[in-house]
């Protein structure tokens, strides 16, 4: 156990680091930075200039920036933003918390939707249900994430249903906190809502299609034969048998849906990574940029990470190797 | 053979829809840069065939739209002077594949303007915008798509023909590439890159950022049929015959992996075009005043123009066909493959 744990863990290290050391690489490549803006204003004198790039040693080669960028993620910083002049970390956690409220919901919601429809359908495999279920995937699946998000906020904003923009009202803070969390909810709903329409049609299809793999089994069969009823059968003993690939899929769903809530942020003006990371871009502000990726990816790491927790628990294949080794 | 059938119809289907994009001078009624600063924001003109006092008319029309007495931006039909459409009728200039120079369009008004999908802030033709957007979206992704599958077949090739610590590599370098978040690498890349850029770097920047984005997917699938091809009994042979590396990749390995170029490209393109949407969306792409599929909805992060011009969203609806398309293509060319595996195991069992 604890050695495939360990063994997950250091893959989850190393693809952290690799990517900062991708980016840094990126970095050399980008022509210009942040100050070349404030160059241009003739109120800042060259020394200045020189000074402050001293400061943000972007006068020094790559390998010490790198080296003195790891110091700073030790002291918990991941360097300094040119935009605010504070560290990194503190800013980008602000906004991380935002965006995993909605992604963590999103992920929740989409496979809470997905497992039931994905086994009803393969139960009825060829039948009305199966054909209504992968009709309407095929539909949302051809309706982009952009037109969809769009969509839905073009009929809210006629219809009023749901508020639309933010995470809160104007009077947030003098709710009572029953009252926030209802609000909160409220914001929630129109993000949350285009973030699982636009990650279902896949799972969907992959549950469908890993339910019906193994519904004729043998094993299956004789639990049948035994007069197990179908709704156990199905939950109990199908999904388990197909749920391998699912949860390697449940990583990638991790994937799409960090993606797919940076666009709908920015949309839906959600205060999350997303409008931030698009702010951060047009400033040049690259610390904040490598930050922003760096945050995707330790999310996405834990999310795997819980994946194979997951396949262990599920698979007692993996138990059994691990034992005897 | 069926399935050759339906590879053929999708193939039919997307050709129609490319055409059309492609011969954009032809179906728009006007060039895409053109203003007609008196007319922002003039809602779709519907074309009639039955007029106000109930006569009908063979030919279509279309009612103009004035301002609403004193208001300055609300527009009510004038009934009293219908436009007729008239069709292959001679208009603005335009070139056609970028070489050929016309002047037909496929429908006009004579001097009189129509707006069939209305105008934007500066009153320009929603549909010319549409259409001509077309252009460099779709190009965006099609060149995309050929660029990564270029360099996914070279990396996957090199890696499964090579094996050894150069596989190693290559496939840890594609697992990084596969494991981000999409959108969030293609900021990060987008990020290093310049933003103040003409159009025309902006659309290489945009199709190099993406296709540098994708590569890993077809470069593992590339390697994998590459790891089994090159054991073949007629590659070994080949080779026995002293033949050089680049000449058994050329000739005997590339032809195996084809099949799954052509899927990962029916799967890539549309993908593509969407991440070129996003960007030029999020004004990292294509600039104004060209127009792309992605630039078109930008202004719509504008609460007012969300809730009062409808017709700014059609652009986002325009994409549906196209994914449609391509998503039934790629699904018939995988169907196809399948069968065809099928098949040569049989084959190879007889």
């Amino acid at each position: 156990m604890m050695r495939y744990l360990l063994r997950r863990l250091a893959h989850a290290f190393l693809l952290v680091v690799s990517v900062s050391i991708l980016a840094f690489l990126f970095t050399t490549l980008a022509p210009g930075n942040y100050f070349d803006e404030i160059r241009l204003n003739p109120q800042i004198a060259p020394e200045t200039m020189v000074a402050l790039r001293a400061q943000y040693q972007l006068d020094r080669p790559l390998p010490i920036r790198y080296a003195s960028w790891l110091n700073s993620v030790l002291h918990g910083e991941m360097g300094y933003s040119f935009a605010y002049n504070t560290p990194v970390v503190p800013l980008l956690l602000v906004r991380a918390k935002n965006t995993l409220l909605l992604t963590i919901t999103a992920t929740l919601i989409a496979w809470a939707i997905a497992l039931p429809l994905g086994v009803w359908s393969a139960d009825r495999l060829g039948r009305l249900p199966d054909r209504v279920i992968s009709w309407s995937t095929a539909t949302l699946l051809v309706i982009p994430d952009l037109a969809l998000a769009l969509g839905l906020l073009v009929l809210t904003v006629r219809t009023g249903w749901f508020p639309t923009g933010g995470m809160a009202s104007v009077d947030f803070e003098s709710l009572s906190s029953l009252n926030k969390i209802r609000d909160l909810v409220l914001h929630m709903t129109l993000p949350v809502a285009a973030l699982v329409l636009s990650a279902l049609p896949p799972l969907v299809r992959h549950v469908r299609a890993a339910v019906a793999d193994v519904l004729h089994a043998p094993f299956l069969l004789a639990a049948e034969g035994h007069g197990i009823p179908r709704r156990t059968l199905l939950f109990r003993y199908a999904l388990p048998a197909a749920a391998h690939p699912l949860v390697s899929l449940f990583g990638f769903s991790i994937g799409a849906l960090l993606s797919g809530s940076l666009l709908i942020e920015v949309v839906m003006s959600w205060p999350g990574l997303g409008p931030f990371l698009l702010e951060a871009i047009l400033a040049r502000d690259i610390y904040v940029v490598i930050g922003g990726v760096l945050f995707s990816t330790i999310f996405l790491s834990a999310g795997n990470f819980l994946a194979d927790l997951l396949l262990y628990w599920v698979d007692p294949r993996i138990r059994t190797e691990s034992t005897s080794r | 053979m069926i399935h050759q059938r339906r590879v053929a119809i999708w193939l039919l289907v997307l050709g129609a829809l490319h055409g059309i994009v492609i011969c954009a001078g032809f179906f728009a009624p006007y060039n895409p840069v053109e203003q007609d600063r008196k007319n922002p924001y003039l809602p779709p003109m519907r074309p009639h065939i039955v007029d106000t006092s109930g006569h009908l008319h063979l030919r279509p029309f279309v009612y103009p739209f004035h301002l609403r007495p004193g208001s300055f931006d609300q527009y009510m039909e004038d009934t009293s002077q219908p436009r007729p459409l008239k069709f292959l009728v001679a208009g603005g200039r335009y070139r056609l594949l970028g070489f050929l120079t016309a002047r037909l369009h496929l429908f006009g008004a004579g001097n009189q303007r129509i707006y069939l999908l209305g105008t934007d802030a500066f009153g320009r033709d929603q549909l010319s915008r549409i259409l001509f957007g077309g252009q460099v979206s779709l190009l965006a992704g099609l060149l995309g798509a050929g660029f990564t599958l270029l360099i996914g077949w070279c990396i996957g090739a090199a890696a499964g023909y090579y094996g050894g610590w150069r596989d190693d590599l290559l496939m840890r370098l594609a697992e990084l590439f596969l494991a981000l978040p999409w959108l969030y690498l293609l900021f990060a890349i987008r990020a290093f890159l310049p933003l103040t850029v003409n159009p025309l770097q902006a659309f290489f920047l945009i199709v190099a950022v993406i296709a540098a984005v994708g590569w890993a997917r077809p470069a593992r699938l590339v390697r994998g049929i590459v790891l089994s091809a090159k054991e073949r009994d007629f590659v070994r042979a080949a080779r026995g015959f002293g033949a050089t590396d680049f000449y058994l990749l050329r000739h005997h390995i590339l032809p195996e992996t084809s099949s799954v170029l052509l899927t990962q490209a029916a799967i890539l393109i549309p993908q593509y075009v969407l991440a070129e949407m996003t960007l030029s969306f999020l004004g990292l792409g294509v600039p104004e005043p060209v127009p792309s599929w992605g630039n078109l909805l930008s202004n719509l992060q504008q609460y007012s123009v969300l809730v009062s011009y409808w017709w700014m969203y059609l652009p986002a609806l325009i994409m549906v066909p196209f994914f449609l398309g391509y998503l039934g293509l790629a699904s018939a060319l995988q169907e196809r493959a399948e069968t065809y595996k099928i098949e040569r195991s049989l084959g190879s069992l007889a």
